[in-house]
Parts: structure tokens; sequence; C-alpha cells
């Protein structure tokens, strides 16, 4: 038994009631690691001497009664685009292989702040665009459930790390799904806030009106304690959004008497595979046990949510990674002839295939001949659906589907599904909070996910239902 | 067409590469052209999720403290100067 098979807060508990001290935590995680992370691959970099000496000061101030939060003293994995000061910030790129940020992401000084111990980067899909973690340019994470089967993506080192016992939670990033997918293959939870609700400061930007960072976590406890810690009003982000209600551990109310739950049609076509479909079912009829309204209803335009994402994705990914020229950070090539030349070459040299199909898609676009069709197109739906799901949560509190059509595929499955974000794309979209629960196994016991989408800041909400859920569902994995 | 959008990328193909950025490229063109199904006549663009007005900051400059480590990211450099190739003849 290592004490990252304990929940966060769990291991927060006893951290606080002085069983364990918090450098017992750190090198129980780093023990971890040097057991399994050969074989699992979650991290990028370790920063073993680094977390020892946080873990010491950390237990320094909880001994002298300065730290008291929920999560002081426990190890944490941050994903390698969210900036932690003194650390190598690769976003899985040959791009950025040996970059150091000047400053630490908002998101980590807030966990810094409550005591979490940061013991490593994880690995990721390169620049945050994929759904495997297999186009990082360094190495392949594994699913620890089954490692013959991918972790999801893109953050599917966070997920790995989480999963594979390495540590008790981690920060995950979500443009597509990068949270929520990748958190239901590895059977965890993971949320992806309402946009403006956690501070992208520090974020190396993919898409940045779709961008949130989030927790990849145990369960929706964990969850709930880690967003509580993450969610504030950040200047240093435009977009950020000052909010009273970021206290989500109230949200943990095993009560969904009389709450409205909507299962859009279209969440529930041929594309599903049958065992996520029962297992959903499952799901529904538990949360019906337990006293919610749940009903069938037609989400429009929901099949055009992944044209849209796609187009906008694209065209604000070439955009945001456009600042990585060789000039003042980064790759640059070694042989170019004049400074033209030197863009070309290191932007061809420094990212991977998937990373330049997309930056070509984005700024074909939004390219002058094609800006009206393409872009302009994509926003005015984006408008339509917005208007369908405002429609929706009128009636609905949460609304409800699986978080994808299938579990974790087998590593180098080249049958790659462009539908396959179409469940999480929508929040992501629209700004909308949304969380993944497990519910369930198939038949090779490669978990389920269980997705509620709220309403603009409203994670209490889908706190409170994916709680409840959990609580009546009991042990899966 | 796409070699235009080479140019705006500031990205080069190897022959290879050419050709699988192009069947990318076909293949992503068929399938968004799905979206022009949708009628989005008289629909206003929403180039934003969160309605509302623009953040502004005071115009005060705000030195940022360690211009040490920002340097240290450079490919080339020379006192306290990012080093590029000629960019005037």
């Amino acid at each position: 038994m290592s004490l990252m098979d304990l929940t966060a807060v769990q291991l927060g508990k006893m951290i606080r009631e002085k069983e364990l001290t918090a450098v017992e935590a750190t090198e129980d995680a780093l023990s971890q690691i040097s057991l399994y992370d050969s074989t699992y691959h979650s991290f990028i970099s370790v920063d073993e001497d680094g977390a020892i000496k946080r873990a010491k000061k950390v237990q320094e101030k909880i001994d002298s009664g300065i730290l008291t939060g929920p999560l002081a003293g426990v190890p944490v994995g941050i994903k390698d685009n969210l900036f932690v000061k003194g650390m190598k910030n690769t976003c899985g790129s040959k791009m950025l292989k040996d970059f150091y940020p000047a400053y630490s992401a908002t998101t980590v000084l807030n966990l810094e702040a409550a005591g979490a111990v940061i013991i490593g980067k994880t690995n990721m899909d390169e620049c945050s665009i994929g759904s495997t973690t297999e186009s990082s340019a360094f190495f392949t994470t594994k699913n620890p459930l089954d490692i013959e089967c991918v972790p999801g993506g893109s953050s599917g080192g966070s997920a790995a790390a989480v999963a594979g016992k390495e540590c008790s939670y981690a920060l995950g990033s979500d443009t597509g799904g990068s949270i929520r997918q990748p958190a239901a293959f590895c059977g965890l939870t993971g949320l992806k806030p309402s946009y403006g609700r956690v501070s992208r400061y520090g974020l190396v930007a993919y898409a940045s009106s779709f961008d949130q960072i989030g927790p990849i976590s145990r369960d929706v406890t964990d969850c709930a304690t880690i967003m509580e810690i993450l969610a504030s009003y950040d200047e240093n982000d435009s977009m950020s959004i000052k909010r009273e209600d970021n206290n989500f551990t109230k949200a943990l109310i095993n009560d969904v008497r009389g709450m409205k739950i909507g299962l859009a049609k279209g969440f529930f076509g041929t594309g599903v595979e049958p065992d996520v479909k029962a297992a959903v079912f499952s799901a529904i009829e538990i949360l019906r046990n337990k006293g919610a309204i749940i009903e069938e209803f037609d989400l429009s335009n929901l099949e055009y949510g992944v044209h849209i994402y796609h187009i906008i994705a694209a065209a604000e990914a070439s955009s945001n990674l456009a600042r990585f020229d060789g000039v003042n950070y980064g790759y640059r090539s070694k042989e170019f002839d004049g400074y033209n030349d030197m863009y070309y070459k290191s932007r061809s040299q420094g990212f991977g295939m998937d990373v330049k199909k997309k930056i070509v898609l984005g700024s074909f676009v939004l390219s002058a001949e094609n800006y009206e069709k393409y872009y302009k197109k994509a926003l005015k739906a984006r408008k339509l659906l917005n208007e369908s799901f405002s429609k929706a949560f009128k009636k609905y509190d949460v609304i409800l589907g699986p978080t994808t059509a299938t579990t974790a595929p087998k590593l180098g499955d080249k049958s790659s599904n462009i539908m396959g974000d179409y469940y999480t794309i929508p929040a992501n979209l629209l700004g909308l909070p949304a969380i993944t629960v497990p519910c369930g196994l198939d038949s090779m016991n490669l978990p389920i996910g269980l997705q509620l989408i709220g309403n603009h800041f409203q994670e209490s909400t889908i706190i409170r239902v994916a709680y409840t859920y959990e609580q009546a569902r009991g042990e899966i994995l | 067409m796409i070699s235009n959008a080479d140019l705006l990328s500031k990205l080069e193909f190897s022959e290879k590469e050419r050709e699988a950025v192009d069947r990318y490229m076909n293949s992503m063109i068929e399938f968004l052209d799905t979206l022009n199904e949708l009628d989005t006549e008289n629909v206003e663009a929403m180039s934003h999720i969160l309605l509302g007005e623009s953040v502004f900051r005071e115009d005060i400059i705000r030195n940022f403290s360690d211009r040490e480590t920002l340097l240290s990211n450079a490919p080339d450099r020379k006192n306290g100067y990012f080093r590029v190739p000629k960019t005037i003849d």
C-alpha cells in the first residue's frame, strides 16, 4: 500500500492530523515514480531535490500553524504547458525542449500558497494538440490500467500520473476535452471550469477562447477541493471573471431530488459503444432513483460542434503559435539564410507534423479568400449552438451524456475518428463547466466516463450531481 | 490555395510531408464544408463567450524584474540583447 493510493483530501487530513509529514508523502510519491514511471512515462521532468526541499518548508509552515488547508503537503503533478518557475516547460515539443519560464502560472502560485508540493511536469500531446499524448516529441505515455492503451490526451501524462499512483492529483488543461477525456480513459474525475473561472496566466496558449486549467483527481471531493484553490480573479488574464461563488466544497451535497437532468439525444447516437451506453444508462437509473427528473430532449445544431471547433481552434492555434520563430526563445535552426529563412527552418524543424498541419489549416481559414466561408461562418454557427444550449438550460440544471464514445484505444491505433471530441467540445465552444466521473468498465476492464455539463458558472450544480452519483455508485476500480 | 497557407504559416515541407499536408487539408476542407448546411443568414458572429466590455489597465510601465532568465532562453544573445540575423540591408 502506498500513500498515493489515498485521495488527496485523505492524505491532506493525515498530514494535518500529524499522522505523517509532507516529506514522507513526497518521498512516497517519488518512490512510486522511480518504481513505475519507466513503464508509464507520465513525467517529462521530476524535481526530486526541489520537491523534498519544498516539502520540508511546507511541513515547517504546517507545524507553525501557518498552513492549515486541506491539501497542504500533498504531492501534485503539473502538465508541462503550465509554468513552474525553476522547472523546464516543454509543451511536449522540441520547440521548447530546454525552455525555462521566468515566472510561475497563477494556478501554480495558488497551489503553492495552499502548501502543494509540486513533484514534476507531466507529458502531453505536443502544444496540447492531440487526444492520445502520442504526439509528444519525447515519448509516449501508457495508460496505467492497460499499458497497451493510450491514457488519452492532451493531458495524458497528468491522468497517467494520478491513475498510476505516482502523485495524489494533477493539473491539466482543456481546450477540446483534454482534461475530461484522459480522466475518463484512466478512471478518474476531471473538471473543466467555466471559461473565466480559473486564470490562464502562465498557461501556454493553444486556443485562447477555449483554454481552461482544471484538476484531474481521484474523486469528486478532491476535485471540488482543488478547484477552490485554483479559482481566483486575476488581472493578468483579461478574461478572468471576479466571482463570489468559488466555494465548491459546499456543493458536495448528496441530494438531487427535483433536479432536472437533460439527455441530449445527439449524445446517445450510434457512435457510442454498447458498453459505454450501458454504463451511462446505469448511471441514469441511479440518479433517477435518487430523485432526479431525467428526460431526453433535442439539442439542435449539436452535430456541427466538431466543425465549428476545428475551424476556430485551428485559427486561434495558428495565431498563438506564430510567436515561435526562433528569435527570443525556443528552437532556432542551426543553418539558415537570412531571418525569413530562420523563421521557416526553425518552425518547420521545431514543430511536429500534427502541430504543423493545424497551423496550416488555421492560416487557411483565416486567409482573406476563406475568412468569410470558414472562420466567420464558424463564429455564427457558434452563436446558434449557444442559443440551443441556453434554451436547454432554461429547462434543465444539467446536461448528461458519455464523456467519450469509446474506451481508451490501443497505442498506435491510427484509426482516429474526428468525431471523437464530439462530446467534450461543446463545453469548450461555449465556456460551460463540465465534469467527468467514472461510471463503469467495459468488457476489457477499461474505464468509462459520465459527463455532466452545466450552465455558465454552475460548477456547484455539476459537482452536486456528480457527488450524489459517485456516493450512490460505490467502488468501480 | 494551400501554398498560400504555407506562406502565412511560415512552414516548409519535404515532398513526403507535402503529400501528408495536402491529404489532411483536402479531407478537412471536405469535412468542414458540411457547415454550409447550416443557415446562418442574419446570425451575428460570436467571437466572445462572455459578452462584456473590453478590459483596460492603467498605462503605467511595469518592467519585468527577471531579465536574466528571459535572456537565458535566447538562442543567441550579446550584451543583454537577443542576437538575430540582419534584417535591414
